[in-house]
């Protein structure tokens, strides 16, 4: 399943830039038509998503398939 | 105390919920006032004003919580839970005092919006570093065999924060004309003003507290962490867990919870058009009756472990949220409700008064007759208004850019085909009461995602890292998944106009997502010590 998390990720940030593409326009008067929302969205998204790739990468490499028995081993 | 014994502790999760509670109010009231909000500082036609509009809603929830939470989560871990917890309650308790006492945009120009976007920024950050304090303040003070029921109440309090702020609203609102309330200095500032006495209160309870009796034994034995935020996200071991907790459980939770209450209210506003007040009516009873919830949810997950209890709350929003938004949708759909009774022949004609004293107006497209003598129900608010009564008595109004004015002594009007608007739907009792049910239904899935979850991260990440480590995911799954879904949803059914509840495809495809995460990797073992 770690592939499917690391695809998804890129297909987010896809699906997010063309929306903006697509939805700002000077003309409209929602908040899916000013670029200011997706500036900061795209911009707080991108960090996630990178996370997510991350997250599938781990889970690729079998990390999750055994987890701390507790907070100590995080130390 | 922890791990020993519960001795102490109401006074513990008092001093922290009331503190939490008063900082969602804060947070919520200037989301719910908007609209004269928006009014009064950022004036439509002004193009910097409409900007700054737009960054006090995005950055605040956006950008700036989860700031807050890497701010006050790596002082939290550094100088300890009190009186960081105590620093975010006085920035939000002053900056939604402040927003209260801005001028308007009238009144002293540009700097208006600029104050107050610089005090929502504030609120903002104040409410990233709350959660975490209050939640790792309680579990450090709690037993560990009832780790989730306590800090259950920590739980509670977003939605009674939204459950206190929809009652002063509506107090202040029911106690005075529409014309006072949002006026330059009317009503609508109330609550603004009245949180400096709740605050007040919370500030001087929770100076009589003592520190996390976990963090003040790490203290002592000088093991608190000199860099909060590079051990939490720098080490792999724990920016995995982190990671985890944002995707398995955190992100379905955001979405769960914004669903259920937010966006439920927003949908029977602008969908289904229920009246102001009746809706803030059905959402108080469906909150006022789930909460408790939230301690039933977390004092079995002291029993059976907090994983399944989550991920159920969030199976069941994927399944049930379009049966029961439709279910919403279709029971007090006017159009339709209008459509019939024009094809029963119940009701054709409305009158207005208005310049000529009567209208004929066609509800729904549909040619109407042009008898005057079928008017179930009328009585004129406004010049261009109808007040509706429909046979299963539900009540609104409609309107009509395109009706036909028809003098009284015309005999034989033509009746012109107009597209009518309606607003102010007035559910009858019974309905009203299937609403709250259904609404009670949705936020019984955020009191099972929700309760647990306190006790679940603080049980993730180790106590040096702990207040850090854990308010980062909280925030970026509430403030940021959560806080998308309105603007999600506008976007899809923009996008695809022929499917009403088409906004529902986020919150849905979120929750599943997470759900399988959570599924496939989380674990269900109570961590019993959390000193480590």
């Amino acid at each position: 399943m770690g592939i499917v998390w690391m695809v998804i990720a890129p297909v987010i940030i896809y699906f997010l830039v063309t929306g903006a593409i697509h939805n700002i326009s000077s003309t409209g008067t929602k908040d899916i038509n000013k670029p200011i929302p997706w500036v900061i969205i795209i911009s707080i998204f991108t960090p996630i998503a990178i996370g997510l790739m991350i997250f599938g990468y781990y889970c690729f490499k079998g990390e999750f398939d055994k987890l701390p028995e507790s907070s100590e081993e995080l130390n | 105390m922890n791990g020993h014994s519960s001795k102490g502790i109401g006074k513990v999760i008092f001093s922290s919920s009331l503190g939490t509670l008063i900082e969602w109010y804060d947070f919520y009231i200037f989301g719910m006032l908007a609209k004269t909000i928006s009014v009064q500082f950022f004036p439509d036609g002004n193009e910097t004003a409409a900007l700054l509009s737009t960054l006090a809603i995005f950055a605040a929830g956006f950008l700036v919580r989860p700031f807050g939470a890497l701010v006050f989560g790596r002082l939290g871990d550094l100088i300890g839970r009190k009186y960081t917890f105590l620093l975010t309650l006085v920035l939000m308790g002053g900056s939604t005092f402040l927003i209260g006492l801005v001028p308007s945009y009238k009144a002293i120009g540009m700097a208006a919006p600029l104050l107050v976007l610089l005090l929502r920024l504030v609120q903002g950050l104040a409410l990233g570093g709350e959660y975490g304090g209050a939640a790792t303040y309680v579990a450090e003070h709690a037993p560990a065999h009832r780790r989730g029921y306590f800090t259950a109440w920590i739980q509670t309090t977003a939605t009674l924060g939204l459950f206190v702020a929809l009652g002063v609203i509506m107090a202040v609102k029911g106690n005075m004309s529409d014309a006072a309330f949002t006026a330059e200095w009317g009503g609508w500032r109330y609550p603004f003003w009245i949180s400096i006495l709740l605050v007040g209160v919370s500030i001087y309870i929770r100076l009589k507290m003592n520190e996390s009796p976990v963090f003040a034994k790490l203290k002592a034995e000088k093991k608190t962490s000199t860099n909060p935020l590079k051990e939490s996200f720098g080490h792999k071991a724990n920016f995995k867990m982190v990671l985890l907790a944002l995707f398995g459980a955190v992100m379905g939770q955001g979405v769960i919870w914004y669903t259920g209450q937010f966006y439920a209210q927003s949908f029977l506003e602008n969908t289904v058009k229920i009246e102001f007040m009746q809706n803030r009516e059905i959402l108080l009873w469906a909150i006022g009756l789930a909460t408790p919830f939230f301690l039933v949810f977390g004092a079995l997950s002291d029993k059976i472990g907090r994983k399944w209890i989550m991920l159920i709350g969030m199976l069941l929003g994927v399944i049930f949220y379009r049966p029961i938004f439709n279910m919403m949708l279709k029971d007090a759909d006017v159009k339709k409700i209008a459509k019939q009774d024009l094809n029963n022949s119940h009701v054709e004609k409305f009158h207005l008064k208005n310049l000529y004293d009567t209208v004929i107006f066609d509800m729904s497209n549909l040619r109407a007759s042009n008898t005057l003598d079928t008017v179930i129900s009328s009585k004129s608010v406004d010049s261009n208004i109808i007040t509706y009564k429909s046979q299963n008595n539900i009540v609104f109004n409609a309107t009509s850019k395109d009706t036909t004015l028809i003098k009284p002594e015309t005999v034989n009007p033509l009746v012109k085909e107009g597209k009518a608007q309606y607003s102010n739907v007035i559910l009858p009792n019974s309905l009203k009461w299937k609403f709250i049910g259904l609404i009670w239904i949705m936020i019984i899935f955020v009191t099972m995602v929700y309760g647990p979850v306190a006790a679940f991260l603080v049980e993730l990440f180790p106590t040096k890292i702990r207040y850090t480590s854990m308010s980062l995911p909280y925030h970026i799954g509430n403030g940021v998944f959560g806080g998308l879904v309105p603007f999600i949803a506008t976007l899809l059914s923009t996008t695809f106009t022929s499917d009403p509840l088409v906004g529902l495809w986020y919150p849905i495809g979120v929750a599943a997502l997470c759900f399988v995460i959570g599924a496939l990797y989380l674990n269900n073992k109570i961590d019993k010590n959390i000193n480590d």
